[in-house]
């Protein structure tokens, strides 16, 4: 058996050069990427748990003085490989707009509120059942300045770690049913028949009564070659 | 076979959340030097809000050897400018089993790419032979090569046109 990665299916990702978002067209290179065959360097990865991960950082909610304003939600799932196994004990990064679509960053200049209670910044490791659970609020849609008129779909950033560099993947959570998806170009550069795996599902046996509604989002990365190799 | 989750983009309010005091420096010990480049739009334009990554084997080449991470993150600052303390890399082999040149591999992250894009760091000093390498182009294989700086090396980023970054399809 190759120590190789899967390579992922086409219809997958979205093309770089996607024109509907703006700024893909000075960004995405022009030449094809090089095929290169998987050495060490790319089937090994870094391991981030013990120290990057402090107790709480997985509960926006909670990281300043007050409670920030918005509706609270639990997000949670499974990071999978594409074979079904667990990823255990890997990092999970998060990280989102306020209720009112503001992010506590420098440069968004969106005339929102900031929240004094809410950074949005949350990360995790996950489980030995590849698990992981944050607490935060529900994000506000915000503008930008793609076309007339855009508003990006309500969205929680994502990055995962994996266990090897080609693993890697940095992704956006989507709610199910929003009216923005139609005219969202980040959300629709992706395949259409995958789209369906970047938005999480109500999931009403993981609320908290009287507290939180929950929402699940299965994460998957790529698993390893299952073609034989000849050698 | 489970569907895989799709990549997005950053965006371009990441770096609170992604860049860690510590994240540059992969090692500082006493062979330690500075990698620093700019990254680049395909108008020449600075990228002031791009994520570098970097991944690597210790001197020996031994990937998550104890003590050594392995690991750098830095985001550009307003000038387009990344830079990550380590060391060289020591040989790993191709999966044909023949040695490669001494390399980081890069992933590029930033508004407006919708995925990452990865490339390596070679460095033009070294002497090894590398398979990767030489199946490139001359002019092409140039953007690979990472040169000897005041601090140690420079490696630019070129997104696109002009002397464009060679990207690796993983
Ligand atoms: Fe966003």
């Amino acid at each position: 058996m190759s120590t190789a990665y899967a390579r992922d299916p086409g219809g997958t990702h979205p093309p770089l050069a996607s024109p509907g978002y703006r700024s893909t067209l000075l960004r995405a290179p022009s030449q094809p990427p090089v095929w290169l065959e998987h050495s060490l360097t790319e089937v090994t990865g870094p391991v981030l748990g013990e120290g990057r991960v402090l107790p709480g950082d997985h509960d926006l909610t909670t990281q300043h003085a007050g409670e920030p304003l918005g509706e609270r939600i639990i997000v949670h799932g499974r990071v999978l490989d594409s074979d079904g196994r667990a990823v255990p004990d890997t990092l999970v990064e998060l990280w989102q707009a306020n209720a009112a679509g503001r992010y506590a960053h420098v440069r968004d200049q969106h005339p929102a509120p900031l929240d004094p209670h809410f950074t949005g910044v949350g990360r995790c490791l996950t489980d030995s059942a590849g698990g992981y659970r944050f607490v935060t609020v529900k994000p506000g849609a915000y503008p930008w300045r793609n076309h007339e008129n855009a508003w990006r779909a309500t969205h929680l950033h994502f990055s995962l770690f994996g266990r090897a560099f080609v693993q890697r993947l940095v992704t956006q959570m989507y709610f199910p049913g929003d009216p923005l998806f139609g005219q969202d170009p980040i959300f629709l550069a992706v395949p259409e028949a995958a789209r369906h795996r970047m938005i999480c599902a109500f999931d009403l046996s993981a609320t908290v009564p009287d507290w939180a509604l929950a929402y699940r989002f299965d994460i998957v990365l790529r698993g390893r070659d299952q073609t034989p190799t000849e050698t | 076979m489970l569907g895989l989750t799709p990549s997005q983009t950053v965006g371009p309010f990441f770096s609170h959340a992604l860049t860690w005091p510590d994240g540059p420096v992969v090692d500082e010990g006493p062979d330690s030097f500075w990698l620093r480049g700019t990254v680049f739009d395909g108008e020449g334009a600075l990228v002031s809000d791009a994520l570098i990554e970097t991944w690597q084997p210790d001197g020996a080449g031994r990937f998550n050897h104890p003590g050594f991470r392995g690991y750098g993150r830095c985001g550009t600052d307003d000038h387009g400018r990344w830079a990550v303390r380590t060391v060289l890399p020591g040989v790993v082999p191709a999966p044909d089993g023949r040695p490669q040149a001494p390399h980081i591999a890069v992933s590029v992250f930033a508004r407006g790419l919708l995925d990452r894009v990865v490339t390596r760091v070679y460095f033009a000093d070294s002497t090894v032979e590398d398979p990767v390498l030489s199946a490139l182009p001359a002019d092409r294989r140039e953007t690979l090569l990472a040169r000897r700086s005041a601090d140690g090396y420079e490696f630019d980023i070129r997104l696109r046109g002009e002397r464009e970054t060679v990207f690796f399809a993983v």
